[in-house]
């Protein structure tokens, strides 16, 4: 294609013009899709309001999920780790320099010896 | 005749514009705010003005010397000094012309969106001081061709940066995260100038051509690249010396967040320089090019899964920081690790380079662009908890727009900067050792995650009764994140144009080291 | 053994201020342990510099047109100069974290972790 948008990457090609078209024609086909639905709904009545079988809707705020709950269950399983790592992050000044210290001393071993 | 002087000056100008601006604006404050606005947006868009000169003739013209005191700008080794470059010397090659572009841009718009941003502070000229004081050190560090005077500037990026993340006292957290800032970037800066003490006491010299062009790899030699790496390493936050960054960058306010994400890009930037031109072939380089493979895949891995379980909008982005950090120096460390194999580097370590280098620029500006989204929101609703967020979508459209765009770019979906750059790094490290590449992907799809997490709980769901009353942010704002986005769009769509134009002439001169002694030493 | 006296001093202010660095509680001994550290470099460029029996550049009535190079000197007093910045902004943040959390106690200050 167009040498402009083409990028080599030595092994293959990426072209993002040919994904922009592959995207605006899912675009489309999307909106099409969307243009079927109904039309005839009366406004201000049951009808626009969402379907909770039946329950009473709750407040606004209550329906949100909050960031706290999202990936629950992804730092649950990962638990071992987290419970490692996270300590490690004490806020204690000193500990900061002494992690650079260390670095600096393991590079020192590593390219000296 | 002003034409000439520009011309002939510019890297000097550069750096004493903003240098001026800083000390002469709480003066100008005296008259009238709005005047305050004007000088600092002025002598702002007069040094990104002249960034993009210099940039363009840096790349039409080669390597830019500088040298200051001289009878005339391009004569480095004065005639009676006996071949040594004693005056302060600025070497503008295409890596360095590359980060001067990055601050160009990034400072511009971050200076447009902080007028309004940061217009409730106390004393304001004080606060643009100090902006403007970092952006002429970040300016300084990548543009000098010397090791002292690299020293002076990083020190002067430190001392400003600490002042400005410790500005908002926030009842004295702020000053906490500025004091962890500033005594690991101090502790860093006396590792360097023990380092310069070593290589001064051994070659007689600060230019950074010359200390390369007499180097033998001794013992001391060694003990100060590894001063330098963890130094460096430290400043750009690489995993495990990153503790300061989450502290600095969730604490500081937004604008100099982005900002400071360009400086610790320019000891990325001092990093590459040294290894890279200072040393080259003489190191070790397959044991430092591990060494920094290592700091990036641990950069990488610990920061992204750090970010998952956070609960401040800019902790999470600046764990991201990191995490992105690592990728620049995974494909600059498989360039370094491969550096003296002739057809290891033609096959993939240039690319691999291209794609660390490219992903500075694409990270410096939808990092950017994402600090000052949440900046935006945090401007609006007044809290940096994510807990408490939602429903902003309805109110807050054009911020909503751009954080899409910022963020996708950084999990590196098509058709954004991020995904250029990611794929560089992925199919080039793929040849080297897959195994790094698939860690690379990994990491990439937690970034997206994370942010979707992010994306949910602040714009989606029903407009919340709290911030019913919340509205877009002004216009200066939404101009610089507007600037920072298209650009994001713009090395997206078009990546082989910018890899060609200004990634691989600085992939080149970083590679090419004779090329940067002979520039200043003259064909020797 | 003496020709070497100066660069023992740097070891060992070396240790000294690490160890202070590491070891003590209080912000105000830290950024004394960091100011023996930079005392330390100083020494070190200025031992570095040193010349037996050169002349210092001054031209007016040199004995010789031979001079030391004062490089090393001139990067100790830049060295100086901003170490005394960094000790004064160091030690205002020390004040106001005092004046806000009501202790300098370095394993005190950590309302930023995770």
């Amino acid at each position: 294609m167009n040498l402009m948008t083409t990028l080599s990457t030595g092994s293959g090609f990426w072209n993002p013009v040919l994904w922009l078209v592959a995207l605006i024609i899912t675009l489309i086909i999307a909106y099409l899709i969307w243009a079927r639905g109904e039309r005839q709904y009366k406004a201000g009545t049951e009808q626009v309001k969402p379907f909770i079988s039946g329950n009473p809707e709750p407040r606004k705020g209550a329906v949100h999920i909050r960031a706290g709950n999202l990936y629950w269950g992804f730092t649950d399983a990962l638990q071992g780790y987290y419970r490692r790592v996270i300590p490690l992050h004490t806020g204690i000044l000193t500990d900061y320099l002494l992690w650079v210290l260390w670095v600096t001393a393991l590079v020192c071993i590593l390219v000296v010896v | 005749m002003i034409e000439e002087f520009i011309f002939t000056n510019l890297p000097a100008l550069m750096v004493a514009v903003p240098l001026l601006a800083a000390f002469v604006c709480p003066l100008v404050a005296q008259i009238s705010p709005a005047m305050r606005k004007m000088w600092v947006m002025g002598s702002m868009a007069i040094t990104s003005l002249l960034g993009l000169l210099l940039v363009m003739r840096v790349y039409t013209m080669g390597t830019f010397v500088y040298v200051f005191g001289a009878s005339t700008p391009g004569l480095s080794i004065p005639l009676d000094s006996g071949g040594i470059p004693i005056r302060i010397v600025f070497t503008v090659d295409a890596m360095s012309a590359f980060m001067d572009l990055i601050i160009a841009i990034v400072g511009f718009c971050v200076i447009l969106y902080s007028l309004s941003s940061d217009e409730r502070r106390t004393s304001p000229q004080y606060y643009y001081t100090l902006f403007l004081l970092l952006i002429a050190a970040v300016i300084g560090m990548v543009s000098t061709g010397d090791l002292f005077n690299f020293f002076v500037f990083i020190e002067i990026s430190s001392l400003a940066s600490a002042g400005l993340v410790a500005y908002s006292v926030e009842k004295g957290r702020a000053v906490e995260a500025g004091l962890k800032y500033f005594m690991v970037s101090a502790l860093g800066g006396i590792f360097l100038l023990f380092v310069i003490g070593i290589l001064y006491g051994q070659y007689d010299a600060l230019n950074i051509a010359m200390i390369a062009q007499r180097m033998q790899f001794t013992m001391l030699d060694k003990i100060a690249l590894v001063l330098l790496v963890a130094a460096l390493a430290a400043k750009c936050g690489a995993v495990p010396m990153h503790f300061w960054t989450p502290d600095a960058y969730s604490l500081a306010p937004s604008s100099v967040t982005a900002m400071l994400v360009v400086a610790s890009q320019a000891s990325l930037y001092g990093l590459f320089r040294f290894t890279f031109t200072m040393y080259h072939l003489s190191l070790n380089y397959v044991t430092i090019g591990w060494t920094i493979i290592v700091l990036g895949v641990l950069s990488m891995v610990i920061g992204v899964t750090m970010a998952i379980p956070q609960k401040d909008v800019k902790r999470l982005m600046a764990y991201h920081a990191i995490s992105q950090t690592g990728y620049m120096l995974l494909g600059v460390g498989v360039g370094l690790a491969v550096l003296g194999n002739e057809t290891a580097i033609n096959s993939f370590g240039t690319i691999a380079m291209e794609g660390g280098i490219f992903h500075i620029i694409n990270h410096a500006l939808y990092k950017g662009l994402l600090f000052l989204t949440a900046g935006a929101i945090i401007y609006r609703i007044g809290t940096r908890d994510l807990n408490r967020m939602g429903g902003l979508g309805h109110s807050m459209k054009y911020t909503m727009i751009f954080f899409i765009i910022g963020s996708l770019a950084i999990a590196g979906i098509p058709p954004f900067n991020g995904f250029a750059s990611k794929l560089l790094i992925y199919e080039s490290v793929y040849l080297f050792n897959p195994f790094l590449a698939i860690i690379a992907m990994v990491v990439s799809i937690l970034t997206l995650a994370s942010f979707v997490k992010v994306f949910h709980s602040i714009f989606m769901g029903p407009p919340l009764p709290e911030f019913a009353s919340v509205r877009e942010v002004p216009l200066p704002m939404l101009l610089g994140m507007g600037i920072l986005a298209t650009l994001v769009i713009l090395f997206g769509v078009f990546p082989q144009t910018v890899v060609n134009l200004i990634v691989a002439p600085a992939v080149h001169a970083l590679i090419d080291q004779s090329g940067y002694i002979s520039a200043i030493l003259g064909g020797a | 053994m003496l020709w070497n006296l100066p660069f023992i001093a740097v070891v060992l202010l070396t240790a000294i201020g690490i160890s202070i660095i590491l070891l003590k509680k209080n912000l105000v001994k830290i950024f004394m342990g960091l100011n023996v550290l930079t005392s330390a470099v100083n020494l070190f460029i200025i031992a570095v510099g040193y010349r037996e029996g050169g002349i210092a550049p001054i031209f007016t009535n040199a004995p010789s047109p031979v001079m030391v190079m004062p490089t090393p000197q001139a990067l100790c007093l830049t060295s100086i100069v901003i170490g005394v910045a960094t000790t004064a902004v160091l030690l205002a943040f020390a004040m106001l974290l005092y004046r806000m959390y009501g202790t300098n106690d370095v394993e005190a200050i950590r309302e930023l972790r995770g």
